[in-house]
């Protein structure tokens, strides 16, 4: 229980999505209230259906109107630029698997607790299913495809095979994006920090130990860029 | 003939060995592709409207805003009754209607917009005892006497009584229930997460049927490489797979329907909760002699599970009544083990109690009455000592109540279980082609525990080829039927079919390859990457040359489960050590040992890889996860996963898994593995927490409330 609500504080996006479960001051909050009425009516969908989205607009917010229709956006994803239309609420794990056909990333909760849509954006792990795909743009969104060219696999997917870090390995590809977020942060990773990083990503096989393992070995192996 | 049985310890070069997951590539770089990934040219998205109320009649339906909502294709009905006169939900989230629309976005939209006229009926969604239930609520379902209670318990000179039990889980599978459906003409393609790869397609025919669509059930095709997840929740098609097929049909479009997380948790799987009050008698020396028990649980709205006790212990004399009680809650299915865990639960942790009772450390009342657990006496006390070693017990253990000063206390617990385990009937096929490669083939599925492993293994070993030389197809009802996994039983049937298929394989190959070499098929071996004379290396021909023999003809061995190569029935001990704070009731594994058989191991990691599974899963289920239903409003108050708790890896303290094998276990054949070592961990883990604050926290999962309950209950709570 206690390392699950202690995040590290060198990651504060993952952090702070990740902590939202029940403490959670800033992570939700803060992110709907800096990006105003888009993220109000993700909210709104979630909470209260659309009544409150109409009663949310530009003159009771102040922020610039996008939406409710689906509007042009860029993303750049694994260094690849694409142009493609959403609604405002389209959440960035949305936008890349159903539009994109990029699948890497899973859809579990759906609310920013278990970790499995984890991507990298701007160098910090973040639950992609919290965050908007319009809130995303200008940013260096990396996934897991990202990682490795197809047909080729990075040093810390091939931990995970080597410490059988996955049974039914739906989980798999958000922890594997949140140790390389964690391990580009910190290249000597100890035991006690691996289980802090990890600890807003869940797994319902049980695949903790190899994941414990396959972290720290491929520290040690080095090469993860 | 190829002798078909397993090769002797000293001639396996891949069976037993610590194999990596042939699969594991794709799924840790996240190109394997489930059922939820899966985007078809022209893919519908569509959302399911689940029921509000607990119990209610329903006397209208009606779509017709939402299908006027942008982007909308079609709707479908859920129910299970025909008529609308017959229309009625037994539980909130029980699936009404699906709508089909362009984007997900659009389907949630127009979901929110069908209109359902309920008429609330009286709903009990707490699993309270049969009496505070009443008779609507509850049924007897069986009452039993062994010998003669009254007078065991006269003869007892300790007796313990106590209430036990363990609360609803569910399943909480990552990749939740669904799938995509597609026509093509007639025929009907499934892209299906489930346990159940040769089986559903013709239950969705069937139901099809019933919803006035005719397809033959071999115009339905099951796809299914890769699942996240299933635990026993996903056998059946569900009302979700026969209405996306509808869906599908109607818009004329391919459509997915996977179920969003809080339907997940309301609807697709629950674990049945069981509760005691148990009475047990023992003789001064330990030697049990009476057992009596009222328990009684939910499985939802239907009776269902029964459980046996005691478990495991063959008390002579035994008076035991269990009832259901019905509750307006999502139905249980098979949950990991079924009944196993809280029948381990009630009777271990019983049983540890009565040991505190007589003073006497509870691994020595197991041993005392190690004669009367059946067929797995002898692996048990082996499986103890190994298990008391590992953990250190004898060194650690202090009598119930951790005396040491200080908030935190430390204990010490234990448990062990059983399990069957023997192989379903499943078919598979291997095929050699004339230019050397190799494929074995099979409509079963792999749900994460490594069944392409095991084939892939089995195959390569029978033709002394390296693991890299096979491809193993499976999770596609084209390929040979194979029966569901659930029950452990996967392992055996497929490791077993799989090796008579390749024997059968292996026996065309020498009979085209024998007269090349001089000799007759029977004097033939595959070793090594070679066909040679057996013992001979001068006359031989490496595999590809030997195939190459076989002209332009593909060789296709085929094979079923072999009762001769596998067994059924396990056993498995495990002790768990915890830190309990008493004054916030959070209680910490330090460390769980697990010792476990299951016969012939083919994978050594694998295998370790589901005890440990095991025992994560069941420190969730012992200390965190719980489905809260509210008696008020007839809802579930956590179908998510901030409140409906799932361990995380912080949580988990050392884990030390040992595999009982080489003689005596290798030689029972194949024994399935994942059920087993998921039941003791919630008697392990009570007990060891009793052992620490010296009483008992009678359910599980053992949260901060309960803990702190059961010292306020006992005077013990620390006060500030």
């Amino acid at each position: 229980m206690s390392d699950k609500d202690s995040r590290p504080d060198n990651l504060p996006n993952q952090a702070s999505s990740k902590n939202s479960s029940v403490t959670g001051e800033f992570s939700r909050r803060e992110f709907i209230k800096g990006t105003g009425i888009a993220s109000m009516a993700v909210s709104a969908t979630v909470l209260l259906g659309d009544e409150l989205a109409k009663a949310a607009t530009p003159q009771t917010t102040g922020a610039k109107w996008l939406g409710p229709g689906a509007v042009p956006i860029s993303l750049k994803i694994n260094g690849k630029m694409h142009n493609l239309e959403v609604e405002p609420r389209v959440t960035l794990l949305d936008a890349l698997r159903d539009r994109l056909d990029i699948t890497g990333a899973k859809k579990v909760c759906d609310r920013g607790t278990c970790g499995a849509c984890t991507m990298i954006v701007d160098g910090k792990a973040v639950y992609s299913c919290a965050m908007l795909a319009i809130e995303a743009q200008g940013q260096d969104i990396l996934t897991i495809e990202g990682l490795a060219p197809e047909g080729q696999i990075h040093p810390l997917s091939q931990a995970f095979v080597d410490h059988d870090a996955q049974q039914c390995g739906f989980c798999t590809p958000g922890f594997v994006m949140a140790c390389k977020a964690y391990l580009d942060q910190e290249p000597n990773p100890t035991y006690e920090g691996v289980q802090k990083a990890l600890g807003g990503n869940l797994c319902r096989c049980g695949t903790y130990m190899g994941i414990r393992h396959a972290v720290l070995q491929a520290a040690k192996k080095g090469g993860l860029a | 003939m190829t002798d078909y049985h397993w090769p002797p310890a000293d001639k396996r070069s891949l069976i037993g060995k610590r194999i990596s997951r042939i699969d594991g590539p794709w799924k840790s770089s996240g190109r394997a592709k489930y059922s939820y990934d899966v985007n078809r040219p022209g893919l519908l998205q569509a959302k399911v409207v689940f029921s509000s109320q607990a119990h209610a009649k329903i006397t209208a339906i009606d779509t017709s805003e939402a299908e006027k909502m942008p982007g909308v294709k079609a709707v479908a009905n859920m129910l299970p009754q025909q008529k609308p006169e017959d229309w009625e939900v037994q539980w909130e989230g029980q699936p009404i209607v699906a709508v089909v629309a362009e984007t997900e976005e659009q389907a949630r939209d127009a979901a929110r917009k069908v209109r359902i006229t309920y008429q609330p009926l009286p709903y009990l969604v707490e699993d309270t005892e049969p009496a505070k239930a009443g008779a609507k609520f509850s049924k007897v379902l069986s009452s039993k006497t062994v010998g003669d209670p009254a007078a065991g318990f006269q003869q007892a000179d300790i007796t313990s009584q106590g209430t036990y039990g363990a609360h609803v889980i569910t399943h909480c599978c990552m990749e939740s229930h669904g799938q995509v459906s597609e026509w093509n003409g007639d025929a009907l393609t499934v892209w299906a997460t489930t346990q159940n790869v040769s089986g559903i397609g013709g239950e969705i025919a069937r139901g099809l049927g019933s919803r006035g669509i005719a397809v033959p059930a071999n115009q339905v095709e099951i796809i299914s490489p890769f699942m996240g997840g299933g635990f026993g929740s996903k056998f059946s098609p569900d009302a979700w797979g026969v209405a996306c097929a509808e869906l599908a049909k109607k818009a004329g479009r391919p459509v997915k329907l996977l179920l969003e997380r809080d339907q997940e948790l309301m609807t697709a799987g629950s674990r049945p909760s069981m509760y005691a009050n148990v009475k047990v008698g023992a003789k001064k020396d330990g030697t049990l002699l009476a057992w009596e028990s009222h328990s009684w649980g939910t499985d939802g709205p239907a009776a269902g599970s029964l459980p046996s006790l005691p478990y495991i212990f063959q008390v002579p004399n035994i008076q035991v009544q269990h009832a259901a009680v019905l509750t307006n809650t999502g139905p249980a299915r098979a949950w990991r083990a079924p009944t196993h865990p809280q029948m381990c639960v009630i009777t271990l942790c019983a049983l540890d109690d009565l040991a505190a009772k007589l003073h006497m450390d509870p691994y020595d009342f197991l041993l005392k009455n190690i004669s009367i657990t059946g067929p797995r006496a002898s692996n048990y006390i082996e499986e103890l000592a190994k298990a008391a070693e590992l953990m250190e017990w004898k060194k650690k253990w202090h009598p119930r109540g951790d005396s040491s000063p200080g908030p935190v206390k430390r204990g010490l617990g234990l448990s062990l279980h059983t399990w069957g385990g023997r192989g379903n009937q499943s078919n598979c096929e291997v095929k050699i082609h004339p230019d050397g490669s190799v494929e074995a083939s099979a409509g079963t599925q792999d749900l994460g525990t490594g069944t392409r492993t095991v084939i892939a293994i089995v195959t390569a070993e029978t033709f002394g080829l390296p693991l890299e030389a096979v491809t193993p197809n499976i999770g596609d009802s084209k390929y040979p039927p194979a029966q569901a996994s659930g029950g452990s039983t996967t392992v055996g049937g497929m490791s077993s079919s799989t090796r008579r298929a390749a024997c059968d394989a292996l026996d065309q190959l020498f009979a085209a390859v024998a007269p090349s070499l001089g000799t007759t098929p029977d004097k033939l071996e595959a070793v090594g990457g070679q066909v040679r004379v057996i013992g001979d290396s001068s006359k031989s021909l490496t595999w590809k040359q030997a195939c190459a023999k076989l002209g332009a003809t593909t060789i296709t061995g085929k094979g079923r489960t072999s009762g001769d190569l596998i067994s059924g029935g396990v056993g498995g001990v495990q002790m768990a050590e915890v830190s309990v704070d008493t004054e916030t009731g959070i209680v910490r594994v330090e460390k769980m040992v697990a010792v476990q058989d299951c016969g012939l191991i083919i994978d050594r990691k694998t295998a370790e890889s589901q005890v440990y599974g095991a025992l994560i899963m069941g420190v969730t289920y012992s200390l965190y996860e719980e489905k809260i239903m509210d008696q008020q409003t007839g809802r579930c108050l956590n179908p998510n996963m901030e409140f409906y708790k799932l361990a995380g890896i912080g949580d988990v303290g050392e884990l030390v898994v040992h595999m009982m094998s080489g003689p005596g276990y290798d030689d029972r054949g194949v024994i399935g593995l994942g059920e087993p070592p998921v039941i003791s961990p919630g008697a392990a883990l009570s007990n060891a927490v009793a052992n620490a604050i010296g009483v008992r926290v009678p359910h599980i999962p053992m949260t901060p409330d309960r803990v702190l309950a059961a010292l306020a209950a006992s005077g013990k709570e620390v006060t500030a």
